[in-house]
């Protein structure tokens, strides 16, 4: 049975052939989350049986048998997930204030933001907190679309710096300062 | 009466002018992130975790109750003043609600609102020291086989009443459940899924997963599809209810905790059901029908209450069973357990300072909530204005500052990435989030009570149903996944209806 076969008995009428071949994309597109799941299931499940128990199994339930049971677990929902898509059933994307479903999605947006929040992950340990902070801040609002270079990095700045003296003067929740807290 | 003695004791803990201000830090920090568009309790509550962190035990629970019905407020006057609610609890008061802001009777809506959280706060948490030690008495005798019953239910619960689809919610709670397993084996040291890393053997912080599933995979989602206008707040001023209001509204206030707290306290989706249960009620009850949808006050007020009622009732459950109904009783579990308390039948005995301390503050914070909320309504309503790159930047910042301070750790960096990215993938294609979040936390309790009951029994299965108390529970399991299926059997032949 293939993906195509699935989809066109689907009682409900497409308006034209575009949205038609867009929604099957889609269908097809929600197929990679049962690989996904079953990619997790066969992980889960060859991390439990290369475990080496003999020595550790204590009662009759050993560490091995709940991810056994997880991972079959997985296995089955990616078969089931995959038939209910086949069948035309489709994941609901999660709608909000702010989110406008109708365009589609803005995947550099998403890449970009992953990477600043990465680059910001490596920089907070060498450069310290409040720099790190105030880039990561920057750097997202611009990805988002905020193009005022004369506010964007003041607030960014004044943001990270509040956070820092808050959390690790105030607070008592440790952050890095870096060579500029050094410094002041 | 000793729960009386005891909260007056707790008073005593609440009312120190340092607790004091922890709660109304909570309620004043919850209601201005819970108005922030985009941003439910639940990430409210998840993003203002590092806060608490270097404060001890009774002031960081004094302050998250404030901010917990705080959030909870500050997302209906979003629901109110926008009419496009991110959050299911606050759907209900956006339908009579924004009408009403609509026709300029915002200010009313906000009043009725408020005095409805008030309301339905004070008698939630009033029957919430009613019942919460009689309960927890009830469950010290329950054992291993009962908790694991109740964790199996509370799992079967988050997956198949909420959400369109079980095959997604449970597929959601698994991987939840996975990344429960990730650390060592608590009962015997072996090493799961941490494929020989040192990092992950201590296994995955619970809030580094609450904060990447609701933050940054919020955030990551909202980018891909950033509304490119976004939508008006509707201005508004002083709340004020006029005498003809007070006597539409005053029932409904009082009718909407008991819908509201029974639905809280069990694992059935929190105040979303009870507010639309009580948005019906107050619906057929009226005598103003023709103005519902088009701004009824009752519409406001019932559904209001119901949704505070049932956040008593949610701590009903979480406090004596340990058991999260909600995604914000999730998080509050992930918290305490940071400070090494296990909530459960004990807690009552061993952290009296702490638990009633926390529920006086109930109290204490439910009148902060009223006299700070209605004079300063106004300024709430200019946050809605917030321009959107600024309030998701923001949201990947603090994100990144709670994961960060739980440990100092940049690889908890990474690993909220990755978990945000799931969340993204799991929002693009309908994956519940509550049913993973859930799995993390009561996944490794879960397993450990399992463990523990078979070997009582010596491996034998009988050794799970073996209490009448466990044998009940599995029946409404039962009935809960039977239910579906009938239903499904009336409305069979209909076309199936797609997303």
């Amino acid at each position: 049975m293939t993906t195509r076969t699935g989809s066109s008995p689907a009682p409900d009428p497409t308006p034209a052939p575009a949205a038609e071949r867009r929604s099957w994309l889609r269908d097809h597109s929600e197929l990679g989350v049962c690989v996904l799941l079953l990619a997790l299931g066969v992980l889960v499940l060859t991390d439990a049986l290369t475990m080496d128990v003999d020595i550790t199994q204590r009662g009759p339930v050993g560490p091995r048998t709940v991810p056994i049971v997880v991972g079959m677990g997985l296995l089955v929902i990616a078969a089931l997930l995959a038939v209910d898509v086949l069948r035309g059933g489709r994941g609901e994307a999660e709608g909000g204030e702010d989110i406008d479903l109708s365009e589609p999605a803005d995947w550099r947006t998403v890449l970009l933001l992953s990477g600043i929040f990465l680059g910001a992950a490596v920089l907070i340990e060498p450069v310290g907190f409040p720099v790190a902070g105030a880039l990561l801040f920057w750097g997202a609002a611009f990805a988002l679309g905020s193009r005022r270079s004369d506010r964007d990095p003041l607030i960014a700045a004044v943001l990270s710096l509040i956070t820092y003296i808050v959390f690790d003067k105030l607070l008592g929740v440790p952050l890095p300062g870096g060579p500029l807290m050094g410094v002041l | 009466m000793n729960a009386l003695n005891s909260l007056m004791d707790g008073f005593g803990t609440a009312l120190t002018p340092l607790n004091l201000l922890w709660a109304a830090l909570g309620v004043l920090l919850g209601t201005a992130i819970g108005v922030l568009p985009g941003i439910g309790p639940a990430m409210a509550v998840a993003l203002l975790l590092p806060v608490t962190y270097g404060l001890d035990p009774v002031a960081a629970f004094i302050m998250f109750a404030g901010i917990y019905y705080g959030a909870m407020f500050g997302g209906s006057t979003t629901s109110i003043l926008l009419n496009t609610p991110g959050e299911s609890a606050a759907v209900v008061a956006a339908m009579e609600g924004n009408p009403m802001a609509k026709s300029g009777r915002g200010a009313q809506a906000l009043a009725a609102a408020a005095i409805g959280h008030f309301a339905g706060g004070m008698i939630g948490t009033i029957l919430l020291v009613a019942l919460a030690p009689t309960v927890a008495d009830l469950a010290v005798d329950i054992g291993a086989p009962d908790y694991f019953a109740i964790m199996v239910l509370a799992f079967i619960a988050v997956t198949s009443v909420l959400g369109s689809s079980r095959i997604r919610g449970l597929a959601s709670l698994l991987i939840g459940l996975t990344i429960g397993l990730v650390g060592l084996d608590q009962m015997t040291g072996q090493q799961r899924l941490t494929f020989g890393s040192l990092q992950l053997a201590d296994g995955v912080d619970v809030v580094i997963v609450a904060v990447g599933l609701f933050a940054i995979g919020e955030a990551l989602w909202v980018a891909a599809h950033l509304r490119r206008a976004a939508a008006e707040p509707i201005p508004v001023g002083l709340p004020w209810l006029g005498r003809a209001d007070v006597k539409r509204t005053w029932k409904s206030w009082l009718r909407g905790p008991f819908i509201g707290f029974p639905f809280g306290a069990i694992p059935a989706g929190g105040a979303e059901i009870p507010t639309f249960l009580s948005y019906v009620t107050e619906k057929r009850l009226s005598k103003n029908k023709d103005e519902w949808g088009k701004g009824a006050i009752e519409g406001v007020a019932g559904p209001e209450s119901a949704a505070s009622a049932s956040a008593a009732g949610t701590l009903v459950s979480m406090l004596t069973l340990g058991l999260p109904t909600t995604a914000v009783a999730a998080v509050m579990l992930a918290a305490f357990q940071q400070y090494g308390i296990q909530p459960g039948p004990l807690l009552f005995e061993r952290e009296p300072e702490l638990v009633w301390g926390l529920i006086a503050s109930l109290f204490v914070g439910m009148v902060l909530l009223l006299a700070l909320n209605l004079p300063l309504a106004p300024v709430w309503a200019k946050l809605l204005r917030i321009p959107r790159p600024y309030l998701y930047a923001g949201i990947m910042f603090f994100a990144a500052v709670g994961a960060y301070a739980v440990g100092g750790e940049v690889v908890d960096l990474v690993i909220l990435l990755i978990i945000g990215l799931v969340g993204f993938g799991m929002r693009r294609y309908g994956l519940p989030i509550l049913p993973a979040v859930i799995g993390v936390i009561l996944g490794p309790n879960a397993e450990q009570q399992l463990r523990r009951a078979l070997q009582i029994s010596d491996g034998s299965v009988t050794g799970l149903v073996n209490t009448p108390f466990a044998v009940t529970v599995y029946a409404v399991i039962v009935l809960l996944l039977a239910w579906p299926l009938l239903k499904r059997l009336v409305i069979r032949g209909r076309p199936r209806a797609d997303a």
